[in-house]
């Protein structure tokens, strides 16, 4: 069944592939979306079972690489952990796929689009049933390969070619990081299989290992290299410039890659490889720090974004910084208990987004809407639920998962925890702030998209609206069916040892600090409240006095200017210098071309002797003969 | 067993074609004959070198299918042949290529097709009796008498600077091959032998293997290239027809490949070992420097030469580090370069066939008209660029695995090219392939037609089952790699 799952996907990618066109494209889009139910329904299957406490098992399925004692194979790791996976990653696929039919409903490249979202499935499944580092690089590249052909799926448009490259550029940056860490597990443990691995971390817990000259605690170091793969796959600060840039791609992309499955694939990694991380007390501080500092950065931003989809996309980014700290503190369950609550609720946000742009005629600037929640009351009615469960409003599913990562932090004695907890509760202001602002300028208030417009929107067919039906029953329910088991009275016999489990028991927050979490939410609401009803001059105002942070925020805090100014530029400087200084000036003209220009001169001066008058000749050689005699005469 | 000399049969096959092409009259009915009889030449040998690979004996770590003759009666000179696991794959690369490249040439050259392919095919020949050879001597030969129909491949059919580049092309071989001419002599004189399978081990004092290496490094560091002797390429490139580049890419840089592994490392150990930090310098400074000239190029295929050398920087740092990692990534590399950038030549050869010009200004947007040329483009734009499950990425990986065995600096620079390979290929690829057309030449351009796609999807799907299933590959020449690291290590442990 896990190979099925697994492969039926791929068989759909490369029949759209070999056999696009050839037949009706409704065809396509029934047999990919259909394979990917199939394949939602199996993964429940196997996931039920593991609720049940499955054994784990690992399906051989031949050998790939095998060059002296570095060998891989082709397998898949089924186990907890790649089941709660194989839910999300499934469940959101069908649920896009079947919502692309409609959405894409205008493009002239349907063929292309499903298969794609199919090849990029597979991928993504691959990688996390992966048994090895390795195979999981190969999901990992994979997932980068079709998020790089879907940001640039419309191919004409400039902005999304240079989206694609970007977001494949900067994850390559990170796949520098984790394939020297790869490279490095394999020197330090001589196998890169994660049971192998595992078995052995305890033995190198206080091991060094010297690198670039200096010595390191080896765990912290592979730990850190891999994490630095994670924070370019999951867009964390400093490498986040690529996610709100792919926003370029169609929604569907956006709710299926860059919302629910493929940014969270570094917070995977840390939870498959957390016997390890265990040890990493420094990089485990660091990965809290970057978390938090993430969680809180991409939130600021997101408060002054115009384009519905950015701020969906930067809220992304804050969420994931909040997976990052629950993992730097060690709380890998409450981690992949958020990714799994997040993947619903995040995919539900872009997927109603998605529906008010269809319904809008692809126009995603917030300014421009207003108003729309007569017109489009389901979405509406979606986008609300999928608000209230960012915001973490009780009983729905993102207040059970943020609640434990903010017990986990308040908790742990990881040295920077506190800082993250302060952060994470200022942070889930902002994120109340920028729900409600989003939902306050799209659906309520006046309408401001001109009454032409206005009176041309409607509401998404079926296609489109099942998958939020869908949706929003995860959104809602996830949290209070499986709280238990993910963190709760189960967890230890639902997680069985797939990943660590490092608090012995469940401690909820004290009343006190509960009580602010969710005033901090309250707050934020309020805030948004008072400043977008009823005055419209209240945002301008205040935007024009609190100027310098306005700016700030609005600017993306000036990375991409910065990165641009650094990085590109001086790149392209570079290249141009070596180019043309350092092989056509230095190389070529000492070489080749010097050498020409050395014998063509020196035969220039040669051929100045013959002159062809005879009296040169003769003097010469009467010089030569004085000089021979005078050396005749003296020996 | 075979009990007739098939590898023989393999190496002068091409060039028995070759002679019968002459008779051939030339005119515009018969020049079809001539392109024929060179491809169906070509397809037979190719299919005898498969026969090779079926009978090669995975166990046996030395060499097979020797046929060995006596030359001179006073010298211990011989016609001796024979291959290994090494020598296996560059024969399978040679014969691979030749009939695309004749295939690549069936249209776009128009004058002295006969003289072409007879050029074509002695390159062949003497290709595979290069790769085949065992007898230092007759590797010279062979080795040298490459040039001979490369030079006339770039200097009649070539663009329009092919002077300048064959100047360039031949100043940096001479160099290399005098050196070469006078180190086998001083091995001849050292050991009155000329096999390169009994000189294989530590016959000479450390000091006259340093003079012999860096004799040798001459001549290889040129042909792979290795920076700073790499500026022949970009314009040998350039200037050679599509076919020739597509040779001189994926096999001729072999050859200095394939010489390090069989002389420096198989030959000279101690030198060797001496030379290591020079070698990954050279290495870690051409993949950097070299990636970031290939981003500022603004000719498709002076971009794709500078990512071969690149690429070779990685061969490189692979064949040097001696550890089985290195060793089988270096070999790997070296076959997945030979199809990827073969065929990236091949790609660019498709447009200027249609448009004469390989500025990337010009293009742009060619997707909205050639949607299998841009498909096929990018499986091996990705091949170039080492995605996980394309060839480009076992061999990258694998040095990458070996290097971190010897030193942290040389994985940090091997792995840079992870990047930058990925910058300047899918910029590449944007400028050409994505967007609007801007250019109305380009409106009506057309995609592939039957031939290119007989050339090109052979070498896609390649690209896809090196990276898929690499033992195919890298079991027959595991235990000739792990002889050759045998016999290092036993010289360097004394």
């Amino acid at each position: 069944m896990a190979n099925a799952i697994i492969f039926l996907p791929l068989l759909s990618f490369l029949f759209c592939f070999l056999l696009g066109n050839r037949f009706n494209f409704k065809i396509y889009q029934i047999i990919t979306t259909g394979i990917l139910f199939a394949c939602s329904i199996f993964s429940w299957i196997i996931f039920f079972q593991y609720l049940g406490n499955k054994e784990p098992e690992i399906i051989y399925i031949f050998n790939w690489i095998s060059s002296g004692n570095f060998i891989v194979d082709w397998s898949i790791r089924l186990d907890t952990l790649t089941a709660v996976m194989f839910i999300v990653v499934t469940t959101v696929s069908a649920c896009v796929h079947l919502y692309s039919i409609g959405y894409m409903e205008e493009d002239t490249s349907k063929v292309r689009f499903m298969g794609y979202l199919s090849l990029f499935t597979f991928f993504m499944l691959v990688l996390v049933s992966s048994n090895n580092l390795l195979q999981m690089f190969f999901g990992w590249e994979g997932v980068g390969l079709a998020s790089y052909l879907l940001i640039g799926f419309w191919h004409h448009k400039e902005t999304a070619n240079n989206a694609a490259i970007k977001a494949f550029v900067v994850n390559r940056v990170g796949d520098f990081g984790y394939a020297i860490g790869i490279a490095g597990i394999f020197f330090v443990f001589g196998s890169i299989s994660f049971d192998n691995i595992f078995e052995q971390a305890d033995l190198f817990k206080n091991h060094q290992i010297e690198f670039l000259s200096l010595n390191f605690p080896t765990l912290d170091l592979l730990c850190f290299l891999l994490f630095i793969g994670a924070m370019g796959k999951s867009a964390q600060l400093g490498l986040h410039t690529w996610l709100p840039d792919a926003m370029e791609g169609p929604t569907p992309v956006s709710a299926l890659i860059h919302a629910a499955t493929m940014v969270t694939a570094g917070v995977f990694l840390v939870a498959r490889m957390s016997p390890l991380y265990e040890f990493a007390n420094f990089t485990n501080l660091f990965i809290t720090f970057i978390g938090a500092a993430t969680a809180i950065f991409a939130a600021s931003i997101a408060l002054t974004q115009n384009d519905i989809k950015r701020v969906i996309a930067y809220s992304t980014c804050s969420q994931l910084g909040y997976m990052f700290f629950a993992a730097g503190v060690g709380a890998y369950n409450a981690s992949i208990f958020h990714l799994t609550t997040h993947a619903f609720f995040k995919a539900l946000l872009f997927l109603s987004a998605g529906s008010v742009i269809h319904a809008m005629h692809h126009e995603q600037d917030m300014r421009k809407m207003g108003g729309l929640f007569k017109k489009i009351p389901l979405t509406a009615t979606m986008m609300w639920i999928g608000s209230l469960a960012i915001i973490g409003f009780p009983y729905f599913s993102g207040y059970y998962s943020k609640e434990s990562i903010l017990e986990n932090a308040y908790y742990s004695s990881n040295g920077i925890a506190f800082f993250a907890y302060i952060v994470g509760i200022l942070t889930a202001l902002l994120t109340a702030f920028y729900s409600w602002r989003l939902l306050f300028l799209t659906f309520h208030g006046a309408n401001r998209s001109g009454i032409e417009t206005y009176n041309k929107v409607h509401e998404s067919p079926f296609v489109m609206t099942i998958p939020l039906f869908i949706l929003a029953i995860g959104s809602i329910f996830s949290g209070i069916l499986f709280a238990d088991y993910f963190i709760g009275y189960y967890k230890k016999e639902f997680w069985d040892n797939a990943i660590i489990l490092t608090q012995s028991s469940h401690k909820y927050l004290p009343l006190t600090q509960s009580l602010i979490s969710k005033l901090a939410v309250a707050i934020g609401i309020f805030i948004c409240i008072l400043i977008y009803t009823n005055n419209k001059d209240r945002a301008k105002n205040l935007s024009y006095n609190l100027d310098p942070l306005y700016s700030i925020s609005k600017n993306k805090w000036y990375v991409d200017e910065i990165y641009h100014k650094i990085f590109v530029l001086t790149f392209f400087k570079l290249a141009n210098f070596f180019w043309k200084r350092g092989d056509e000036k230095t190389i070529d003209g000492l070489g080749p071309n010097g050498i020409s220009w050395l014998i063509s001169k020196s035969s220039f001066y040669v051929s100045i002797f013959q002159s062809g008058y005879l009296f040169h000749y003769a003097f010469a050689m009467l010089g030569g003969l004085v000089i021979f005699l005078t050396w005749f005469i003296y020996y | 067993m075979i009990d007739w000399p098939l590898l023989s049969v393999i190496i002068f096959l091409p060039l028995v074609g070759g002679l019968i092409i002459l008779f051939i009259k030339e005119d515009e009915v018969t020049s079809n004959n001539i392109k024929w009889s060179a491809l169906l030449t070509s397809i037979g040998t190719f299919i005898l070198s498969l026969i090779l690979w079926l009978q090669f004996d995975y166990l046996n770590p030395s060499y097979q299918f020797q046929e060995k003759f006596r030359w001179f009666d006073d010298f211990n000179f011989f016609y001796h042949i024979g291959i290994d696991g090494v020598s296996l794959f560059m024969i399978l690369l040679s014969t691979f290529l030749t009939p695309l490249c004749i295939l690549a040439s069936w249209s776009n050259i128009q004058k002295r097709v006969k003289e072409y392919m007879l050029s074509f095919l002695f390159l062949e020949t003497v290709m595979i009796g290069m790769f085949a050879s065992i007898d230092i001597l007759l590797f010279y030969i062979f080795f040298e008498a490459v040039l001979i129909p490369m030079y006339l491949i770039i200097g009649i059919w070539g663009g329009a600077r092919r002077i300048y580049a064959s100047f360039k092309f031949f100043l940096y071989t001479l160099l290399g091959s005098v050196l070469m001419l006078i180190a086998i002599i001083v091995m001849y004189i050292n050991t009155n032998s000329m096999s390169i399978e009994s000189l294989q081990g530590n016959f000479f004092s450390f000091n006259t293997q340093i003079f012999l290496w860096l004799a040798f490094f001459a001549s290889f560091a040129v042909k792979i290239p290795m920076w700073p002797f790499h500026t022949w390429l970009p314009d040998a490139h350039v200037e050679a027809p599509t076919a020739g580049s597509v040779i001189l890419a994926g096999v001729l840089l072999k050859m200095g490949g394939y010489g390090f592994i069989r002389f420096s490392v198989g030959m000279l150990p101690e030198a060797t070992e001496f030379f290591v930090p020079l070698i990954m310098m050279l290495s870690i400074i051409a993949i950097i420097y070299t990636s970031l000239v290939a981003l500022a190029q603004t000719d498709i295929k002076k971009l794709i030469a500078y990512s071969s050398v690149a690429h070779m920087g990685i061969v490189t740092i692979g064949i040097f580090l001696v550890n089985q990692q290195g060793l089988e990534g270096a070999m790997m590399q070296m076959i997945s370069h030979g199809i990827v950038s073969a065929a990236l030549f091949l790609c660019v050869g498709v447009i200027y066939d249609r448009m004469h010009t390989r500025e990337i200004k010009f293009y742009g947007g060619l997707v909205q008209r050639m949607p299998l040329y841009a498909t096929v483009f990018m499986i091996f734009m990705l091949g170039s660029v080492g995605l996980p499950g394309t060839s480009g990425f076992v061999g990258e990986f694998l040095v990458i695995v070996g290097a971190f065995q010897l030193s942290s600096f040389v994985v940090i620079g091997a792995a840079f090219g992870i990047i930058l390979s990925a910058v300047y290929m899918l910029y590449l690829y944007k400028r050409i392939i994505f967007g609007t057309i801007t250019n109305n030449k380009l409106l009506e351009i057309l995609d592939l037609n039957t031939r290119e796609k007989i050339i090109l999807i052979p070498l896609a799907i390649s690209v896809i089952i090196l990276g898929i299933f690499p033992n195919i590959f890298l079991d027959p020449m595991r235990l000739s790699l792990e002889l050759i690291i045998t016999n290092y290590e036993m010289a360097n442990a004394k």
